[in-house]
């Protein structure tokens, strides 16, 4: 098999700065990733985008390549296109790329696999022409194309950023419509000092307000009862602030918010807790980033949502914490080199206490109506969760076996938090005492054929 | 440049490839991203659910969310994981008729 | 007393026993675990079986026949009182054979179990060719099966819910989230959260649970784990027609892949080497699912008995106890629903389950 001393998953800026600290420090590293090219959906394709493109997306956006450019050296292995599906505490990973299964085993391992957006589940949400807007930008980094007639609802500052590049863009949204209320704004006051100790992060979002602003960009805010109305496609967004409303349009993207991706540490069996500022599941960590298994590490936006910068600080962290648990530096060494990252650390995560308070997840995604799929999957509704609660279901494991919520091929990334808080809520628990899905391989699914090649009398009988 | 479709191309003269989709062919540009380039051509809707025969299409792009899925060489595979190449065909992925017939 | 029946366990056996103990009249409490106790409830394969089952002891083969016989009465009931179809298939079931002379010899092992059974057995036996009138993607290297004509297969995740459902419908108090720690005589139940709950009558049915539980209440339990893998797929158009000990297409499309039998104590994680196993004998079979994702995967730990039968036992040291344990808890339910609750009240048409007692452990 396969082995390096650092094996990271996910090429964002958390992998990308790990593996360039760690080989550094003389490590060999493989960096997996599921794209064809490093950046992860922050940077994605940062390496190959066109000039206008790139002006576009602002120089927040191109700033990842010089961590792109960073681990263009020898001792880093990219792995491109690779689908990890199964991971093993002893740091084993079974990958496939381009329909072919293989393994590789870190004595040092980073799962540095991100976030996912917050799921938002109101009616219609499943309709096409409903996005995230995470993947309105995707659309837009990798290959450059932009809804025409679009609105952005929910709540957050990249409802802003994404509203604001398709100004520039020349296809600005047709409206804003913001969950947040003056309540939630009221209740991140009390952050507001340590917001200004980030301030660099909250005046881009004051830029990106202003853009919006100037281009005549509608913003309704505290809207409540979203839904996405249309035959067979989405074809308008209504909502209530002082009245009903309806815009017409034909994409509907929605954001409240990225939460961390906890698939894979979640395989591992690796203990996770509910973060009620972030009202998401956090998988524990030490301040380098080392998890409950020695040796595994999670860093950037899958340890708790931070942002890019931040994610870069923690990679190079845990880069170094690796070196050294790997002989590569004297302890002393690897502590003087982190204290700068320690701090310029604190103050990336100095506004993030404001943002959470004052962009929350909406009431109506946290309990969507009876009505309402939760589990895009498999179909399931809000009112389906509520009665298994009422037949006994004290976690998701069991609501999932009556009601198959997370069966299906997302495994739950899209409907995991909202059966949690559903739960917790008709069974008056919290989150925490809920629980999250188990969640076994597949991470990805795998054909069965990719999976038969890796038995391995199979092949022994066929080389006979 | 397909004026019909919900989504702008900021750079449509990149080169095009032929693509079959559903028995319809479509010009793409190459080595792109096929999900985004079928939104880009005017597909709006990729497939239907097993589960209901909905109407499903890309809604992460990410590789997460399994709503852009398609049938290549008779296997299921995410269209926003993959790459359009010349002479592609695809398939919409089994719904919930061709699962009861 | 809270109930004329305290169940300690609230899987698919626990409630199916909760289920018949109400139709017959009884105050039922049924006390169930937590969301992540082992539950081969939701982990199991879905078979209604009967072929293999007793090679070596009849009765257990007319007891899954007695069973398999009720299924389609007790699902019926079930669905009609919740308003769900449980899934169920009863037209017959394969146990495929790569090997001819494997197959051979299982065949001489049915027809010596046939003859004990006074000839009711109905099974026959398709080479390749037959076969693949009936199941036309079956691969090349299967070289036939046996099709039993009792086999069939349900939903067990419908059964349980139907359950969960129709017993709390019937007035069964259901707890949920409990962890007994104690039980003595009388019966005085306590929880892990302090609670005690009084029944004349306590049932063991906690699966695993009984490890523990068992000896407390007098009972020997020589119980173990045995894990099994299962592979799910995407689900797919209709591949096959009736399912097999190891491949079957659930009402929902996708085609389950089992099993494996692995003596590793109470892990229930899945192990690449073991699923790649299975993966490449279901290619094997059906040559088409190699194209097929492969999106879940999971193992559950099976309630094994030293010669694999279920356990019916009333307590020798504390009258009013009983041990009720199977790792065919899909199967038996309609036993465990229709016949159990007569021999736990000692009607006098109750079944006689001596071969199933503990006794048969007893060293002589």
């Amino acid at each position: 098999m396969d082995e390096v001393d650092l094996l990271i998953l996910g090429a964002g800026p958390a992998g990308m700065a790990a593996a360039a600290e760690a080989a550094s420090a003389g490590l060999s590293v493989a960096l997996l990733d599921e794209q064809a090219r490093p950046g992860g959906q922050i940077y994605r394709d940062v390496t190959e985008v066109p000039k206008a493109r790139a002006a576009i997306l602002g120089p927040e956006y191109t700033a990842g390549r010089r961590l792109a450019d960073a681990i263009t050296t020898p001792r880093i292995r990219p792995i491109p296109g690779a689908t990890v599906w199964k991971l093993d505490p002893d740091r084993t990973v079974a990958y496939s790329v381009d329909g072919q299964a293989a393994q590789i085993r870190g004595h040092r391992l980073l799962i540095a696999t991100g976030a996912l957006e917050r799921p938002v589940p109101i009616p219609g949400w499943t309709l096409p022409g409903v996005m995230t807007a995470g993947a309105a930008q995707i659309l837009l980094k990798q290959s450059g194309v932009v809804p025409r007639r679009a609105v952005i609802a929910g709540c957050g500052p990249l409802v802003y950023l994404i509203g604001a590049q398709m100004v520039r863009a020349g296809t600005p949204p047709l409206a804003l419509v913001e969950t947040q209320t003056r309540g939630d704004f009221m209740a991140a006051l009390p952050h507001l000092g340590g917001a200004l100790k980030g301030w660099r992060a909250m005046a881009k979002g004051l830029g990106w307000i202003a853009e919006l602003k100037r281009a005549g960009v509608p913003r309704h805010t505290g809207a409540r009862d979203l839904a996405v109305e249309g035959e067979g496609r989405a074809q308008a967004l209504s909502f209530t602030t002082r009245s009903r409303q309806r815009i017409d349009c034909d994409t509907v993207l929605l954001h409240e918010g990225v939460v961390p991706n906890t698939q894979a540490t979640r395989s591992l069996g690796l203990p996770h807790r509910w973060d009620a500022g972030q009202h998401c599941f956090v998988p524990d960590h030490d301040r380098w980033g080392e998890t409950a298994l020695p040796g595994i590490y999670v860093a950037g936006d899958g340890a708790g949502i931070g942002g890019a910068l931040a994610a870069e600080l923690a990679g190079r962290l845990v880069g170094l914490h690796a070196a050294a648990a790997l002989g590569r530096w004297e302890q002393a060494e690897r502590d003087r080199l982190a204290v700068p990252l320690f701090a310029a650390l604190a103050r990336e995560r100095a506004a993030r206490p404001f943002l959470d308070a004052a962009y929350p997840p909406s009431p109506q995604s946290r309990a969507p109506a009876d009505a309402t799929i939760v589990c895009r999957c498999e179909e399931v509704t809000a009112g389906d969760i509520r009665r298994y609660a009422r037949l006994g279901c004290t976690g998701p494991n069991q609501a999932k076996a009556f009601g198959r919520a997370g069966m299906g091929p997302c495994q739950g990334r899209y409907c995991g938090l909202t059966v949690t808080s559903i739960l917790a809520e008709s069974n008056g628990k919290s989150p925490q005492e809920t629980g999250y899905y188990r969640i076994r391989p597949p991470l990805k699914p795998v054909t069965l054929g990719e999976l038969a090649a890796m038995d391995v009398p199979e092949q022994q009988e066929k080389s006979a | 440049m397909n004026d019909a479709s919900p989504f702008l191309e900021l750079e449509p003269d990149a080169p095009r490839v032929t693509v079959r989709f559903d028995g319809t062919d479509y010009a793409l540009p190459e080595g792109a991203n096929l999900a985004a380039a079928l939104l880009a051509a005017g597909v709006r809707i990729f497939r239907a659910t097993p589960v209901s025969g909905a109407p499903r299409a890309p809604f992460c792009m990410m590789g997460a969310c399994y709503d852009c899925l398609v049938q290549i060489d008779g296997v299921t595979r995410q269209a926003c994981m993959t790459r359009v190449t010349d002479g592609l065909v695809v398939e919409r992925a089994p719904g919930k008729d061709q699962k009861d017939g | 007393m809270d109930a004329d029946y305290a169940i300690i366990g609230g899987g698919v056996v626990g409630l199916s026993l909760a289920w018949g103990l109400l139709k017959r009249g009884h105050r039922v409490l049924v006390l169930d675990g937590s969301d992540g106790s082992f539950r081969a409830s939701r982990g199991n394969f879905g078979l209604v079986w009967v072929q293999s089952k007793g090679l070596n002891e009849p009765a257990y083969a007319r007891w899954s026949q007695r069973s398999a016989g009720l299924w389609r009465d007790f699902a019926a009931e079930l669905a009609d009182a919740t308003g769900r179809d449980l899934g169920l298939q009863q037209q017959g079931g394969y146990d495929f054979h790569l090997d001819e002379a494997e197959l051979e010899a299982k065949v001489r092992q049915y027809e010596a179990l046939k003859d004990q059974l006074g000839g009711d057995y109905p099974f026959e036996v398709l080479g390749h060719n037959a076969l693949k009138r009936e199941e036309p993607n079956i691969g090349p290297r299967v070289a036939g099966a046996i099709l039993h004509a009792q086999d069939g297969h349900v939903n067990p995740l419908k059964l349980l819910q139907a359950l969960a459902d129709d017993v709390r419908r019937m007035g069964g108090r259901v707890l949920t989230g409990q962890t007994v720690t104690d039980i003595v005589p009388g019966f005085a139940v306590t929880c892990a959260d302090g609670t005690t709950h009084r029944a004349a009558r306590v049932v063991l049915s906690a699966g695993l649970g009984a490890m523990e539980l068992g000896p407390k209440l007098g009972f020997a339990a020589p119980i173990r784990p045995q894990r099994g893998q299962v592979l799910i797929t995407e689900k797919l158009p209709k591949l096959m027609n009736r399912p097999s000990g190891i491949i079957r297409q659930v009402d929902e499309g996708g085609v389950q892949i089992g099993d494996s039998k692995e003596e590793v104590g109470l892990d229930d994680s899945v192990t690449l080497d073991t699923a790649a196993q299975i993966a490449a004998r279901a290619v094997k079979v059906y040559p088409d699912l190699a194209r097929a994702q492969l999106v879940r995967s999971w193992g559950a730990l099976r309630i094994m008995s030293p010669d694999g039968l279920p356990i019916y036992q009333q307590s020798p040291t504390m009258p009013g106890a009983y041990l009720v344990t199977c790792h065919s808890g899909i199967t038996l339910a309609a036993n465990h629903a229709r016949e159990l609750p007569l021999w736990l009240d000692g009607a006098a048409d109750a079944p006689d389950l001596e071969v199933f007692s503990e006794r048969r452990f007893a060293v002589s």
